[in-house]
């Protein structure tokens, strides 16, 4: 561990990568991400590593595409419309089994939406990152020194179950400065005896391919893939939970709203209502088993988001109509204040009493 | 027994599933024994586009990576940067570069990135079933284009190596064909020369290979050397478009 240091997230993100063995950042600029290229545009040919400006998302993530066939730890970042351009190279790095890491610093939408923060792109996130049958992990840091530690295991699982995985961070946790102390430096990661890097003339060639024109073939690759996503949700799943042990009202939230609820739980339980706060660190796979581990004693769960409801629907998944699932949020770009969400869990317990 | 000829190491024993008649398989054993020549298929690592030549993945005997649609440059980017000493190349037809991929190209070759890449132009869409291309000459029949391509409306075809002969990142351009005995063997030292090219560190290369679709085209294979003679060969003459090798530092 390095000492602390004070660093805004954006910066906190790109180095930890850095020491996560990263040496091939492939980028495009969009706001509010762009403080991860400028800081891998610094550093990289300091340490003898590649910075390089895409001439757009989906040359970028094909880049990424290449340097993970290469068996190296790749690295792209964007924000939410450019992470729309990359869904295309995603499809084909999870249908290739190629880890990498992407990173989307989200921001409002639909189309060019805006550029304050958000969580709206939830759903695109852990549903639809591109065509067919596949997932990727998504991790969801609320801290700056979680970013730093995330970006450590995302590499690290993405490369034990050969996927592409997605740091789902904002606006306001890419822009926010906080101390953070950083893991010792690693190299290079996973042996990766499938790398397309030239095999030498001392082995049979290596393919890196999604293409199976033979229906039983593809059918058996995709659920080849699907027993090791099964192992994933049985071993993966992470959550931190805050005050949920004896708690009648349960708060989900991810990310930035996370700390607003935090906030929010405080502030009920003074005013005497027993909130707790549970909040995913990985996306995907969703901490269903954590959440239904507290369906005996709540009255309800209250799924806090920057967006119109999407983490909800994972919420209902989970809790399969057994208790009571509210959802509050705000959206475009507008950051719940903790009142809002306390006036929201006040509603959801009978009003003022 | 004296050993006169055999296929080349760099092949697999895969059989090509391209039509009869088809020139693929000529360009594919003139880069496979270009690899071997230059004892680099060992560290040669190509990238299959989409299209006719979708499954060149298992053909060539040197580590594979299957792109999508025109983003091979892309990765062979991501390649090259993480194997600089690699022999990194795609081999693309003409929708996968010149359509669907051209940003691809252009800031590949204008980066100068050290690769080569494989064009095939045959003037159509083959792998779909013969649509316009932005090769498909002015008139040329096609699927899409079912009243010959009327460049009011469907505009004027696409020629890659004079557009890309004027970046800086350009090394080495060519075009040639595969039509003819001499041409083939000019289409070897074409290829050859852009290995070489990478080799030695000088800068993108790219050599454009006229080649028949007689399936699409509609035509005997004979009947399509003629065509691409008589119609392609005006519109895309071959010949060098850009030489920077003899420079020490190539294109930088």
């Amino acid at each position: 561990m390095s000492e602390r240091v004070l660093m805004k997230g954006n910066e906190a993100m790109a180095e930890a990568a850095i020491r996560a063995g990263c040496r091939h950042f492939f980028g495009y600029p969009i706001t509010p991400q762009t403080e991860v290229a400028a800081y891998m545009s610094k550093k990289m040919p300091k340490i003898g590593g590649t910075y390089l400006q895409a001439e757009s998302e989906i040359a970028a993530i094909n880049m990424v595409l290449g340097a993970a066939s290469a068996g190296v730890r790749a690295m792209t970042s964007s924000s939410s419309p450019g992470i729309s351009l990359k869904t295309e190279g995603i499809s084909y790095i999870a249908g290739s089994d190629l880890p990498c890491l992407i990173v989307n610093v989200e921001r409002g939408g639909p189309g060019l939406g805006g550029i304050q923060p958000a969580q709206s792109d939830y759903w695109q996130a852990t549903r639809a990152l591109g065509h067919g049958d596949f997932h990727v992990l998504v991790f969801a840091p609320s801290t700056v020194q979680e970013v730093v530690d995330l970006v450590f295991l995302a590499y690290d699982l993405a490369e034990k179950y050969r996927m592409p995985a997605l740091l789902l961070s904002d606006g306001l946790l890419g822009q926010m400065m906080e101390p953070v102390s950083f893991p010792d430096p690693v190299e290079g990661g996973a042996e990766k005896p499938w790398a397309a890097c030239g095999h030498q003339n001392k082995r049979p060639h290596n393919i890196i391919n999604s293409l199976y024109l033979k229906a039983d073939e593809l059918e058996r690759t995709v659920v080849e893939r699907f027993a090791r996503y099964a192992q994933i949700e049985a071993k993966e799943q992470r959550c931190q939970q805050y005050l949920c042990d004896d708690a009648d009202y349960i708060l989900v939230a991810f990310g930035a709203t996370s700390r607003v609820s935090q906030s929010a739980v405080d502030t009920l339980r003074a005013q005497g209502i027993k909130a707790g706060l549970l909040r995913p660190i990985t996306l995907w796979p969703f901490p269903k088993d954590a959440i239904r581990a507290h369906i005996p004693h709540v009255k309800g769960f209250l799924s806090v988001e920057m967006s119109m409801g999407q983490m909800v629907d994972d919420v209902r998944l989970a809790v399969e109509g057994k208790a009571p699932v509210g959802f509050f949020g705000r959206t475009g770009g507008v950051i719940p204040k903790p009142s809002e969400v306390v006036e929201a869990v006040r509603k959801m317990a009978g009003g003022d009493r | 027994m004296a050993m006169v000829y055999q296929k080349s190491k760099m092949l697999t024993d895969a059989p090509l599933h391209y039509c009869p008649g088809c020139t693929h398989g000529i360009i594919h054993k003139l880069v496979a024994e270009s690899l071997e020549e230059l004892d680099a298929g060992g560290k040669a690592v190509g990238v299959a586009p989409v299209g006719c030549s979708v499954m060149a993945y298992d053909y060539f005997a040197c580590d594979m990576v299957e792109a999508p649609h025109g983003r091979a440059p892309a990765i062979a980017t991501g390649l090259k940067r993480a194997l600089p000493d690699g022999m990194i190349f795609t081999y693309q037809g003409d929708g996968d570069l010149a359509a669907i991929g051209t940003a691809e190209t252009v800031h590949a070759a204008t980066r100068g990135e050290n690769i080569t890449v494989i064009f095939v132009n045959n003037a159509i869409y083959g792998m779909t079933g013969g649509q316009m291309a932005p090769t498909t000459l002015p008139g040329q029949v096609t699927q899409t284009t079912p009243y010959g391509r009327d460049v009011t409306t469907a505009g004027f075809p696409v020629r890659v190596c004079e557009m890309l002969a004027t970046l800086s990142g350009v090394a080495y351009a060519e075009r040639v064909s595969v039509d003819t005995v001499p041409n083939i063997r000019k289409a070897k030292a074409a290829i050859k020369k852009a290995f070489e090219t990478q080799a030695a560190k000088k800068g993108f290369s790219i050599v454009e290979v006229l080649s028949t679709c007689p399936t699409n085209w509609g035509l005997t294979p004979t009947e399509a050397l003629e065509w691409l003679r008589q119609n392609m060969m005006p519109y895309y003459p071959l010949g060098v478009y850009q030489d920077r090798t003899a420079n020490e530092k190539g294109v930088f």
